[in-house]
C-alpha cells in the first residue's frame, strides 16, 4: 500500500479516485444535467446498443460533459435501433435513431457538447408517465 | 508567594494563591459548615470530593467579573482575585438546608439508639441548621448490617462522604472499600459487597475514625466486659496501652494531651478489675525480645551472611501484620517474630501470673484497653490461643472504656491518682513512647545501643527518630563500624513503599518501624474522635514524650520487673521458653481471584 | 478498473440494518452476478440517509432515484425493471402525502428540501469502509493543508472565526476551547472524542461514525496538531458495535496510507488514535467522568476547575469534543470560515443534526441550518403530526432539556434562543408530542432516566432527583397534593443550583419546563385527579353505562380483582377502589357499555 506522504500525493490519489464517485456527484444534480437514455431491450442489444452506450459514456467523460447516461427498455423504435433519447434541462426530449458507434461520437461532439442536431431524429409518438 | 484579595460576606481578606474559599473564610472567622471535607493537616489524610454540597456558597463575582451561575463548593473552589462571595444569603441558606434535608431523608431516624449519637457530624449539622422536619420523604436505602471482629458496618447511614474510601485506598493502599452501584443505591462498600473479613481489609479502623456518622463503628465489647467483671468465678485482668493515657481525658472534657495515667488506673480499679496492669510492661518485654532478635540478625549480617533477613521490621501493629500477610506474604520473614505487647502480656498473664495466683487459665479473663480496633481482630487469631483459650480474651477501645466509666457513675475528673498493680504494672519511658510513630524504634535503639556497646547512652532522646512526617530516616552511630540505618513510617501506603524496595533488593535500612495509623497509635481507630482536628493528635504526640520524660526509668532493659521475669521464668531473651510464649509465625493470607 | 454505469447505494445505518438492509445488499450482489452486470453496476453500502421512517433506503445513481421501504424480495424487480429496462419501480418511490405524487428525487421531498447536510455530507454518499471514497471526496485534504501551513494558531483562528460551537450540548466555542488547551504546556497532551452519546433516542453521532468515520479521524488529527497533542482517544459507547467496527476499519486504512502514525504528510507531526469503550453509563458522557472512566477509575465527574484543558486524562492537558463538532472541522478548513459563518444565526453558526422522533410523520435524522424555525422542522421537514393530531410540545435536549410549546413554533432554533425559551439545544434530540402526551408523564419519564443514570456522588442529584421522581410518581397516581407542586419547584431549583455536574444541574429541566408551560395539566392531576391527555393509567376511570349494560356478566368474569359486581341481567358496577385499570373488561364488553374517562 503506497503511503501518502504529502499534499501532492493526496491530490494525485484524489484525482485517480474521483472518477469513481463521479456518478454519484452527478446524481446529486440530475435536474441540471443532460439525461441520455440508450434503449437496451433485445433489439437494441442485438444491434450493438451496448457498445454505443460505452462510446457515449467515454466520450462524455473525455470532454467532462455534464451528462448522465442510463439504459432503458424498449422505446418502441425497433426499426431504428440503436436509439438514444437525449433530454437537455428545460427542453423537450429528442430521440435519435440509427446511432452506430461512429455516430455516437458525433452525437456527443455535435449535440451534447454543442447544439447541433443530427439526422435521424425520430418524432415522439407517445407520452410517458414520467413527463406528466 | 502570590496573594489574592477577595471579599466574603462584605469583609475583605487576603490569602495566598491556591487557597480555597473555605480556608479564606476561616481566616475571617467565618465558619462554613462542611460534611464530606476532611483534612488532617500534616498527617497525610485528605478527603476532598466536593460531593456533599453542604458547604456551597454564592459567588457573586467570579474570575470573569460575572456571577457564577450555580452555587460553588467552598471546600474545593479556589479564590480568584477580586472574588465576591456570600456564604449566608437566602439562596445559600435555603439550598444548604434543602441539601441537608435530602441527606436526612435517606438516613435512619434513630439518633437515640445510634452508636454515634453525641459525636455525629450529621447530627451536629442538623442541630446547627435548625432542621425541624424532613419534607422530602420517600424510599430509604436498606442494606443489612454487617459485623466483623473489629468493625460494624451499617451502610444505611452512609452519606457518601467517601472519607473511608480515601483513607483505605490512598492513605493505607489497602483498597478494601470503594463506592459501588450507581445513583440512589450508591454506597461505599467492599468489592462485590463481600463480607469485610473476605476482603483485603486489615481492620486498621481508620475508616471508623474518619466516618462522620454511624455507618462505620467499632464492635462494642462493653456489655461482655460488664458481665465478666460481675462474674464471681472469674479473675479479670486488664492491661492498658500507652496511647490510651494521653487521650482518655478528652472523653471527659479535659484538654487534649492531658496525661491521665493515675486517674485511668483509679477508674479501672473502681470498675472492679481484679488486677490493673500496664501494656507498657510488656512493651519493655517486647524490646528485650525484639532487640535481641535485631542484634542477632545484625551480627550475622555484618559478618557477611547474606541470607539473613535485613531490614528487620517491627511487628507490634496488628493492622500492619494483616497487611503484609495479605499483600506481601512472600516477605513475611522480614518482620520480627516477636509478638505484640498485647499478646506477650496475655501469654505471660495466663501462664506465669495465673500460676502465681493459683488460678486456672480458663478462670482468668485478660482484657486489654487499646487505642486500636485491629487489636480486637488480633485477640481472635488461632495462633494466640492455647487449647482454644485466647491469651487475651478481647480488647476494648479507649471510647468503650470512657462509656464504661460513665455507665458506672465514676466521676473521672475528680479521681485521685492510683498506681498500676505489681508485678506486671511497672514500666519505663521507653515503653510509653510506643504510642507515637518512631517510639518503638527509639526504645529499641536505647536498649540495643547499651547491649551492643556495653556503654551507657550519652543521650537518651533520639530526636532524629521523632517527627510527624510519614517517612523518616535516620542514621544512629552506635560504634565504630556500626552505623544503624533506620527508617520509621506510618500509613500502610508508606509501608508498601518500604516492602517494594525490599523486594527489589534496594532497601538501605537495617531496621524499619511500621505503624498503620496517622502519627502512630495516638490516632488509632479506637481513640476519641477528633473530627479532623490535627492539633488534638499533635497534643497527644507531645504528651507521649512528656510522659516518657516523667518516668524515673527510661530504658526497657533497666526495668527491674522485666529483669525479674527473665530471672524467674523466661531465662533470657529469645530463649526456648521466650520463643514458645513470646514469639509467633506469620501466614500467607493472600487472596487472589484465580485461587477461588 | 470497471467503468460502472450504475451505482446502487444501500443505507447501512443501524436502523436500516435492523430492517435487513444487509440482506438487500447480498441479494443485489447475487443478482448482478446472475445477470452479468458485475462490470456495469457497483453495489455500495453507505451511511445513514436520515429518512429513517422510510427505511430501508436504496438510492439509484446516476438518475438519483430514491427508493423507500425496500425489502430483500424487491431487489429482483429493481434490477430487472430499473437497471435493465430503465423503468422506475413506482410502488417503491416516496409518496408525498400532500400532493399524493411520487417523488423520485430526494431533493423534491419535503423531508430533504430544507436540509443542509454538512456534518452528514458523506453519509449516504460514500462507502464508509472504503478510505478511497473518502479521499475522492476531498478527504484528508484539510489535514494536509493544515500541516503544510504549519501554523497551529492560524488554524485555531480559522475555527474561532467560523463560529463553530460545541455540538454535544454545551455550545462552547470550539476554537476558543482549542486555544485554551494549546496554551497549557506538558510533555503529553490528549485529543479526546466524546462518542458516548447517552441521550435516549439520540443517534446523530452514531450515524456520523457509521457513515463517515474518516472525518472524525481527520478532524482529531487537525485538532491534535492545533493543541499540541500526539495522541487521540475516542470514547465510544459499547452499545454501538457497528460504529466501532467501522471506526476500526477506518483507523486501519488510515494507518495503511500513512495518514495516521508517524510523520504525517512528511512533517514531524505524529498522531495516533486509540478506541476506548464505555460500559453503559450516561454520566460518562460528562467530560470529567469520561476521562476518569478511561483512566480505569469509577466513572464519576469531578469538580471544575480544574478543567480538562489544564488537568485532563492522566492529569495532562486534554481537549474533549463531540463527534458532530469534529465532523464540521475538515469542511471548515476546506471551504473556509467565511462560508461556514455565512450559515446560521449571529451567535450560532453552521448547521445542527437533529434526531427527529415522537408523534411526527417523518421520523429520522435531519441536518438543518441554525435559525430554521420549529414550525419548518415539524411541519415541512417532519411532515406534520402523525394521524393529523394537534401539536402539543416538542422536547429538545433530551433529559437535560425542556419543552417548547406552540408559542415557540416560530422561534429560530439556535443555542441562545432555546435557553431563553427554558430549554436547551442539547446533543440534538427532538421529540414531538401531540395531544395524547401527558406532560407530567413526560417529566416523570425523563426523571426515571436521570435517577437511573446518576452516578451517586453528590447529595442533590443522588437523593434529590429520586425525591423529584417520587413526587411525580405520586402525582401520576392521583395521590399528589398542591404542596407537592411547590416542593417540585423548590427542590428542582435547589438541585439545579447545587449539583456537582451537568447531569444533576440539568436533570430538573424537564420538570421546571413542563410545570411552567403546563401548570394546568399538573393541577388537573392533583386537584381533579384527572389526566387531560388520557395517558396516566391510574387516573383513568372505567365506568359501566347502566343504560347500555345488559348484565351478561362477561366483564365481571374477566376482572382480575373482582372489582365488578352485579346480578345477572341487571346493570353491573365497577368498584373504583378495587379497579386496577387493566382494561380487560373494556376489551370484553360486546355492548360498548364500558367507557374510559
Amino acid at each position: 500500500m503506497e503511503k501518502i506522504k504529502s499534499l501532492a500525493d493526496l491530490k494525485k490519489k484524489r484525482e485517480d479516485l474521483q472518477s469513481n464517485l463521479k456518478l454519484r456527484e452527478l446524481g446529486d444534480n440530475v435536474d441540471n444535467l443532460i439525461q441520455v437514455k440508450v434503449a437496451m431491450a433485445t433489439c437494441g442489444i442485438a444491434s450493438g446498443a451496448k457498445q454505443v452506450m460505452e462510446v457515449i459514456i467515454n466520450e462524455c467523460n473525455k470532454r467532462n460533459l455534464p451528462v448522465v447516461v442510463t439504459q432503458t427498455g424498449c422505446m418502441g423504435y425497433c426499426y431504428a435501433e440503436p436509439t438514444v433519447e437525449v433530454k437537455k434541462p428545460g427542453q423537450e426530449a429528442v430521440v435519435f435513431g440509427y446511432i452506430t458507434p461512429a455516430k455516437a461520437e458525433e452525437l456527443v461532439n455535435k449535440y451534447l457538447a454543442g447544439n447541433e442536431l443530427l439526422d435521424g431524429i425520430i418524432p415522439v409518438n407517445y407520452e410517458k408517465i414520467d413527463n406528466k | 508567594m502570590d496573594t489574592i484579595k477577595l471579599n466574603i460576606d462584605n469583609r475583605e481578606v487576603e490569602v495566598e494563591k491556591g487557597t480555597t474559599i473555605l480556608k479564606a473564610a476561616q481566616k475571617l472567622g467565618i465558619d462554613i459548615p462542611t460534611l464530606c471535607h476532611f483534612e488532617l493537616n500534616g498527617l497525610n489524610v485528605h478527603n476532598k470530593p466536593g460531593g456533599c454540597r453542604i458547604c456551597v456558597v454564592e459567588v457573586v463575582k467570579d474570575f470573569n467579573g460575572r456571577p457564577r451561575r450555580n452555587l460553588a463548593p467552598a471546600c474545593v473552589t479556589e479564590c480568584v482575585p477580586d472574588m465576591v462571595v456570600r456564604t449566608n444569603s437566602i439562596r445559600v441558606i435555603n439550598s444548604r438546608k434543602t441539601v441537608l434535608e435530602l441527606i436526612l431523608s435517606d438516613h435512619p431516624n434513630d439518633c437515640l439508639q445510634c452508636a454515634k449519637s453525641g459525636s455525629c457530624e450529621l447530627q451536629n449539622l442538623a442541630i446547627r441548621l435548625g432542621v425541624r422536619e424532613i419534607p422530602y420523604k420517600g424510599e430509604q436505602s436498606s442494606y443489612s448490617m454487617e459485623v466483623s471482629p473489629s468493625i460494624v458496618r451499617d451502610m444505611n447511614k452512609c452519606v457518601m462522604c467517601r472519607r473511608c474510601e480515601t483513607v483505605c485506598n490512598e492513605y493505607q493502599s489497602v483498597g478494601a472499600l470503594s463506592a459501588i452501584n450507581r445513583g440512589f443505591p450508591a454506597v461505599v462498600s467492599t468489592a462485590f459487597d463481600q463480607h469485610l473479613t473476605e476482603s483485603s481489609c486489615v481492620f486498621c479502623g481508620q475508616c471508623v475514625a474518619v466516618c462522620p456518622v454511624g455507618a462505620l463503628t467499632e464492635v462494642d465489647h462493653t456489655n461482655r466486659l460488664i458481665r465478666d467483671i460481675a462474674n464471681p468465678n472469674k479473675k479479670v485482668v486488664v492491661q492498658v496501652a500507652p496511647a490510651v493515657r494521653v487521650a482518655l481525658g478528652e472523653e471527659f472534657g479535659m484538654k487534649p494531651g492531658s496525661i491521665v495515667t493515675g486517674k485511668l488506673t483509679a477508674a479501672l480499679k473502681q470498675l472492679g478489675f481484679d488486677y490493673v496492669f500496664d501494656t507498657d510492661w510488656s512493651a519493655d518485654l517486647t524490646i528485650m525480645e525484639e532487640g535481641t532478635e535485631l542484634i542477632g540478625r545484625l551480627t550475622k549480617y555484618l559478618a557477611g551472611d547474606k541470607s539473613v533477613k535485613i531490614p528487620l521490621m517491627t511487628s507490634c501493629c496488628p493492622a500492619w501484620v494483616n497487611f503484609f500477610e495479605k499483600q506481601f506474604p512472600q516477605l513475611r520473614e522480614y518482620p520480627s517474630s516477636a509478638k505484640s505487647p498485647q499478646e506477650m502480656f496475655g501469654a505471660i498473664v495466663k501462664s506465669y501470673f495465673a500460676d502465681k495466683i493459683n488460678t486456672k487459665r480458663e478462670d482468668m479473663i485478660c482484657v486489654s484497653v487499646m487505642p486500636c480496633l485491629a487489636k480486637k481482630f488480633e485477640c481472635e487469631r488461632d495462633e494466640f490461643k492455647t487449647n482454644g483459650n485466647p491469651e487475651v480474651d478481647y480488647s476494648i477501645s479507649t471510647r468503650e472504656l470512657a462509656r464504661l466509666i460513665k455507665i458506672s457513675n465514676i466521676d473521672f475528673n475528680n479521681l485521685e491518682d492510683v498506681a498500676f498493680d505489681s508485678p506486671l504494672g511497672e514500666s519505663t519511658g521507653a515503653a510509653v513512647i510506643f504510642g507515637a510513630t518512631g517510639g518503638v524504634m527509639e526504645a529499641a535503639v536505647r536498649t540495643a545501643y547499651e547491649v551492643i556497646t556495653g556503654k551507657t547512652l550519652p543521650k537518651i532522646d533520639f530526636t532524629e527518630l521523632r517527627g510527624l512526617e510519614g517517612v523518616r530516616e535516620a542514621t544512629v552511630h552506635v560504634q565504630d563500624g556500626l552505623d544503624l540505618k533506620l527508617a520509621v513510617v506510618y500509613g500502610l501506603s508508606n509501608a508498601r513503599k518500604m516492602l517494594e524496595q525490599i523486594e527489589r533488593g534496594e532497601s538501605p535500612y537495617h531496621a524499619i518501624e511500621v505503624m498503620a495509623c496517622p502519627g502512630g497509635c495516638i490516632d488509632g481507630g479506637g481513640q476519641p474522635y477528633h473530627h479532623g482536628d490535627a492539633d488534638i493528635v499533635k497534643a497527644r504526640w507531645e504528651a507521649i514524650y512528656q510522659a516518657d520524660k516523667n518516668m524515673p526509668i527510661r530504658k526497657s532493659h533497666e526495668n527491674p520487673s522485666i529483669q525479674a521475669i527473665y530471672k524467674e521464668f523466661l531465662g533470657e531473651p529469645c530463649s526456648h521458653k521466650s520463643h514458645e510464649l513470646l514469639h509467633t509465625t506469620y501466614f500467607d493470607r493472600k487472596k487472589s481471584i484465580e485461587n477461588e | 478498473m470497471a467503468n460502472y454505469k450504475y451505482h446502487i447505494l444501500i443505507c447501512g445505518g443501524t436502523g436500516c440494518h435492523a430492517s435487513q438492509s444487509a440482506q438487500i445488499k447480498i441479494n443485489f450482489e447475487q443478482l448482478i452476478v446472475e445477470k452479468n452486470l458485475v462490470d456495469d453496476v457497483q453495489i455500495v453500502e453507505t451511511g445513514c440517509f436520515g429518512f429513517c421512517e422510510k427505511g430501508p433506503i436504496v438510492k439509484m445513481l446516476p438518475d438519483n432515484t430514491f427508493y423507500t421501504q425496500v425489502k430483500p424480495e424487491d431487489c429482483k424487480e429493481i434490477i430487472e425493471e430499473h437497471i435493465i429496462k430503465g423503468r422506475k419501480v413506482e410502488r417503491l418511490l416516496y409518496l408525498d402525502p400532500k400532493s399524493q405524487e411520487h417523488k423520485a428525487d430526494s431533493k423534491h421531498m419535503g423531508f430533504y428540501k430544507k436540509q443542509l447536510r454538512i456534518a452528514l455530507r458523506n453519509c449516504g454518499f460514500i462507502n464508509p469502509e472504503n478510505i478511497d471514497e473518502y479521499i475522492a471526496r476531498d478527504g484528508y485534504k484539510a489535514l494536509a493543508t493544515v500541516l503544510e501551513q504549519n501554523d497551529p494558531q492560524a488554524t485555531i483562528d480559522i475555527i474561532k472565526k467560523s463560529g463553530l460551537r460545541g455540538r454535544g450540548g454545551g455550545g462552547f466555542p470550539t476554537g476558543l476551547k482549542w486555544e485554551i488547551c494549546s496554551k497549557n504546556n506538558a510533555d503529553q497532551k490528549y485529543m479526546i472524542c466524546n462518542a458516548d452519546e447517552g441521550d435516549p433516542g439520540a443517534f446523530m453521532d452514531r450515524s456520523i461514525l457509521e457513515g463517515d468515520p474518516h472525518t472524525i479521524i481527520e478532524a482529531m488529527a487537525i485538532g491534535g496538531f492545533c493543541i499540541g497533542a500526539t495522541k487521540g482517544l475516542i470514547y465510544i459507547r459499547a452499545e454501538y458495535p457497528l460504529a466501532i467496527h467501522r471506526l476500526r476499519v477506518a483507523l486501519d486504512q488510515a494507518r495503511e496510507y500513512g495518514l495516521l502514525g508517524k510523520n504525517l504528510f512528511g512533517t514531524d507531526f505524529d498522531f495516533e488514535i486509540e478506541l476506548r469503550y464505555g460500559a453503559g453509563a450516561f454520566v460518562c458522557g460528562e467530560e470529567t467522568a469520561l476521562i476518569h472512566s478511561m483512566e480505569g477509575l469509577r466513572g464519576e465527574p469531578t469538580f471544575k476547575p480544574p478543567f480538562p484543558a489544564q488537568e485532563g486524562y492522566l492529569k495532562k492537558p486534554s481537549n474533549v469534543n463531540n463527534v458532530e463538532t469534529f465532523a464540521n472541522i475538515p469542511v471548515i478548513i476546506n471551504k473556509g470560515w467565511e462560508w461556514f459563518s455565512s450559515i446560521g444565526t449571529e451567535k450560532s453558526k453552521g448547521t445542527k443534526v437533529f434526531a427527529l422522533a415522537g408523534q411526527i410523520n417523518n421520523v429520522g435524522l435531519i441536518e438543518v441550518p441554525m435559525g430554521i424555525t420549529l414550525r419548518e422542522v415539524i411541519y415541512e421537514i417532519g411532515g406534520g403530526i402523525k394521524g393529523g393530531k394537534k401539536f402539543k410540545a416538542v422536547q429538545t435536549g433530551g433529559p437535560s432539556g425542556g419543552c417548547l410549546t406552540e408559542k415557540f413554533l416560530d422561534t429560530p432554533i439556535d443555542y441562545d434562543n432555546l435557553i431563553a425559551a427554558g430549554s436547551m439545544m442539547g446533543s440534538g434530540g427532538m421529540i414531538v408530542m401531540d395531544e395524547t402526551s401527558c406532560m407530567v408523564s413526560v417529566a416523570k419519564f425523563y426523571l426515571e432516566f436521570t435517577v437511573e443514570e446518576s452516578c451517586g456522588k453528590c447529595s442533590p442529584c443522588r437523593i434529590g432527583n429520586k425525591r423529584l421522581h417520587e413526587i411525580l410518581e405520586r402525582i401520576t397516581q392521583g395521590k399528589g397534593t398542591m404542596e407537592d407542586l411547590d416542593s417540585l419547584r423548590n427542590l428542582a431549583q435547589v438541585i439545579k443550583d447545587t449539583a456537582l455536574c451537568g447531569l444533576g444541574q440539568t436533570s430538573p429541566n424537564p420538570v421546571l419546563s413542563t410545570i411552567d408551560n403546563f401548570w394546568d395539566e399538573y393541577v388537573a392531576h392533583v386537584v381533579d385527579h384527572k389526566c387531560p391527555a388520557g395517558q396516566c393509567k391510574a387516573l383513568k376511570k372505567y365506568i359501566i353505562d347502566p343504560e347500555k349494560c345488559i348484565g351478561c356478566t362477561a366483564c365481571a368474569r374477566v376482572c382480575p380483582t373482582n372489582a365488578i359486581t352485579g346480578t345477572v341481567k341487571m346493570p353491573h358496577e365497577i368498584n373504583q377502589e378495587l379497579c386496577i385499570k387493566c382494561g380487560s373488561c373494556y376489551e370484553k364488553c360486546k355492548f360498548n357499555a364500558i367507557s374510559i374517562k
